[in-house]
């Protein structure tokens, strides 16, 4: 409904390119902000079309969801089957390839979004040329830099082929373990372009921290707010991304809770439904909806954690936890630098890895007493991410469900919206391209991957239309046509 | 001469089938070189500028939305290509024609183990666009010039069918890059 005295703006990211989400603005009659949303319109009814399927079938279909980061849907699921067929404790061959595959994933994913999507902004300037704002423009302003991105991708997608068996929706990880160790090789290869990688993470976090230092009087208002994080950490309070504990902590960094097992996140975690948007919106329960929202993804885990167990990634945490004297940071822009520390992060674990020679050993599976019911949990790229199943005795799964990263996201990346919206528009007539692309670089610091299955790729196209209190059209710009 | 025009699109897929495109690696500069995008999620294109010589769709259609947009391409594309499982023949997500629409929305509106959903509504506000009775393949709306199987193709089938598109020459793959997965 359109309130009386009020205009209404529909903002469309990749929606009608690709039916995935939309944002839609109402202003009063002085034109000021007085609701701003993020809509999802995709929807699968993955949880309803599972039922039915053999366990075994879930970790190679429910990947399907995302081709950006299968490895985590893959992986998740994989965990959650291993419960199933009883395997508690996997070989260390097998725990190691899944891990080394996972970190593999989190380079490539973080390079994608640093060097392919988000460069553009942050070089050329949010309201820059809309036709070299995009990995093309910047491979003409900076070669080294694009090749750097594309290549720090590549060694990751590679990781993920050797562990895998192929980039996009492999089939390595089974329930119980995996089918296959790391060829030597494999290994040799990936050993001899350790050193450049390593060499272009440490070059990634140099230019995000310096980005977000140097701009940080103009960043720390751009769509940023106070807000609880939640993320898996190790017992020891390190950061973990593959299998660990769920930590959740204030704004001001006190603990809400801490080393929830995964079996127990009902108990902490609820989702409420809203009729504008097929994303759920994920809060900590005992807080309730209003106050127990909360963040997930590169920014939440640097603020959840202790430390970080490789020792550059630790450094490059300290001097980041420096600005905000050790408090959580709440900078929105901030996912940029925590998530490039995260893959310099992966980057030292892949090293250690392919120096391990556990992961040339051949015992790949386990098995034990079947269970009905299994939770798991790990570190996707963007977050946390919970998949949760039932299956009966002829192994047909009963019950899926699902929290994806981008959904625990769903709150802060409508509040970003919001203050991004209230700032750029309240009180203009006028509505340019520039302002377009502010709404945007705040939904992409997220990174998000809407529905998990969407558009994390590239930028966004946008119309924004502008009605008059009768709802006639007024205004429309479009981006590009 | 002027370069040759692509454009893609993403309509009920996964992305899967994009990053396998941007799977070719360092090509990805040398096709920056080779052709100029139209519309596509890797640019902030939002309409067509123009006719295109090679259009990529990635997804079958689940809703009114991804039918408007696979027309605009049919409408702009001299060539239309289904590139991957789900726009051949609707793949994972339609997985979901053998079971009442109702019953997927319930399932993950109302019934879900974690919700918080007292008055079991369902998400239905004006600014979502109408689901489809079933997922589609993309064949069956609008005529598709070439198919390529494959979930994903791999990043090097890709490539190769484009060159020869591109060149107006007939798509003979070896049979190592044709992938049914
Ligand atoms: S064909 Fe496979 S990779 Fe492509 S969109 Fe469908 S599920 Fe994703």
């Amino acid at each position: 409904m359109v309130a009386k005295q009020t205009k209404r703006i529909v903002i469309e990211p990749v929606t009608r390119v690709e039916g995935h989400g939309k944002v839609s603005i109402l202003l009063d009659e002085e034109n000021r902000v007085t609701q701003a949303r993020l809509h999802i319109v995709e929807f699968r009814g993955f949880e309803r079309f599972i039922q039915g399927r053999p366990y075994w079938e879930v970790p190679v279909l429910v990947q399907r969801l995302c081709g950006i980061c299968p490895v985590s849907h893959h992986l998740c699921a994989a965990k959650a089957m291993d419960q199933i067929v009883g395997a508690e404790r996997l070989t260390p061959t097998a725990e190691k390839v899944r891990r080394l595959m996972h970190y593999g994933q989190i380079l490539q994913s973080h390079a994608l979004h640093f060097f392919h999507l988000a460069a553009p902004d942050l070089l050329f300037g949010f309201d820059s040329d809309v036709s070299t704002r995009n990995v093309f423009g910047v491979a003409a302003r900076y070669p080294d830099l694009a090749r750097q991105g594309i290549l720090l991708r590549r060694f990751g997608q590679e990781v993920i082929r050797a562990t895998a068996g192929k980039r996009i929706h492999g089939i390595g990880a089974v329930p119980g373990g995996v089918n296959q160790n790391l060829s030597p090789a494999h290994r040799d290869a990936l050993r001899g372009e350790m050193d450049r990688i390593l060499e272009w993470a440490r070059a990634a976090v140099r230019l995000a921290a310096e980005y977000t230092t140097t701009h940080l009087d103009s960043l720390a208002s751009f769509g940023s707010f106070e807000s609880n994080h939640l993320s898996l950490v190790q017992a020891s309070g390190a950061m973990e991304l593959y299998d660990g504990l769920l930590r959740a902590v204030n704004a001001r960094g006190e603990v809400i809770f801490d080393q929830v097992p995964a079996r127990s996140y009902t108990d902490h975690i609820a989702e409420e439904v809203r009729p504008w948007s097929y994303m759920k919106f994920p809060f900590i329960k005992p807080l309730g909806p209003e106050e127990g929202w909360y963040r997930v993804g590169p920014l939440a885990r640097i603020n959840t954690c202790d430390s970080i167990d490789t020792p550059e990634a630790e450094a490059a945490r300290q001097q980041f936890m420096k600005l905000t004297d050790g408090k959580p940071n709440n900078n929105t822009m901030a996912y940029h630098w925590a998530r490039m520390i995260e893959l310099l992060h992966a980057a030292e674990k892949i090293n250690q890895l392919l120096h391990d020679p556990d992961l040339q050993g051949t015992e790949l599976m386990v098995r034990g007493a079947r269970r009905e019911e299994a939770v798991a949990i790990l570190e996707a790229p963007r977050g946390t991410l919970f998949h949760h199943y039932r299956v009966d005795q002829y192994d047909q799964v009963t019950m899926a469900n699902l929290i994806v990263s981008t959904t625990s996201n769903n709150e802060p990346m409508n509040r970003a919206v919001q203050q991004v919206a209230a700032t750029y528009l309240s009180g203009r007539p006028e509505i340019t391209e520039g302002l377009l692309n502010h709404v945007e670089v705040a939904i992409r610091a997220y990174d998000p991957c809407l529905s998990c299955a969407t558009h994390a790729l590239g930028q966004m196209p946008l119309v924004v239309e502008l009605f008059d209190c009768q709802g006639q059209l007024v205004d429309r710009k479009q981006r590009g046509g | 001469m002027a370069k040759p025009k692509i454009a893609t699109t993403s309509l009920a897929g996964c992305f899967g089938c994009h990053m396998s495109i941007l799977d070719i690696d360092e090509r990805i500069l040398e096709l920056g070189q080779l052709v100029e995008f139209d519309k596509s999620p890797i640019n902030d294109l939002k309409r067509f500028r123009g006719p295109v010589d090679v259009g990529l769709i990635e997804g079958g259609c689940c809703n009114e939305e991804n039918v408007r947009v696979l027309q605009d391409f049919r409408r702009h594309c001299r060539v239309l290509v289904s590139l991957g499982d789900c726009a051949i023949m609707g793949g994972v997500p339609a997985l979901r024609n053998m079971i009442p629409l109702k019953e997927c929305l319930e399932e993950a509106f109302c019934h879900g183990v974690t919700l918080h959903n007292t008055n079991g509504r369902i998400p239905n506000d004006a600014e979502i666009p109408l689901l489809l009775d079933k997922v589609y393949p993309c064949h069956e709306v609008v005529k598709i010039d070439c198919f390529l199987p494959g979930c994903p193709p791999s990043a090097d089938a890709i490539w190769e069918a484009l060159l020869a598109l591109l060149h107006g020459k007939p798509v003979e793959l070896p049979y190592e890059l044709i992938k049914y997965d």
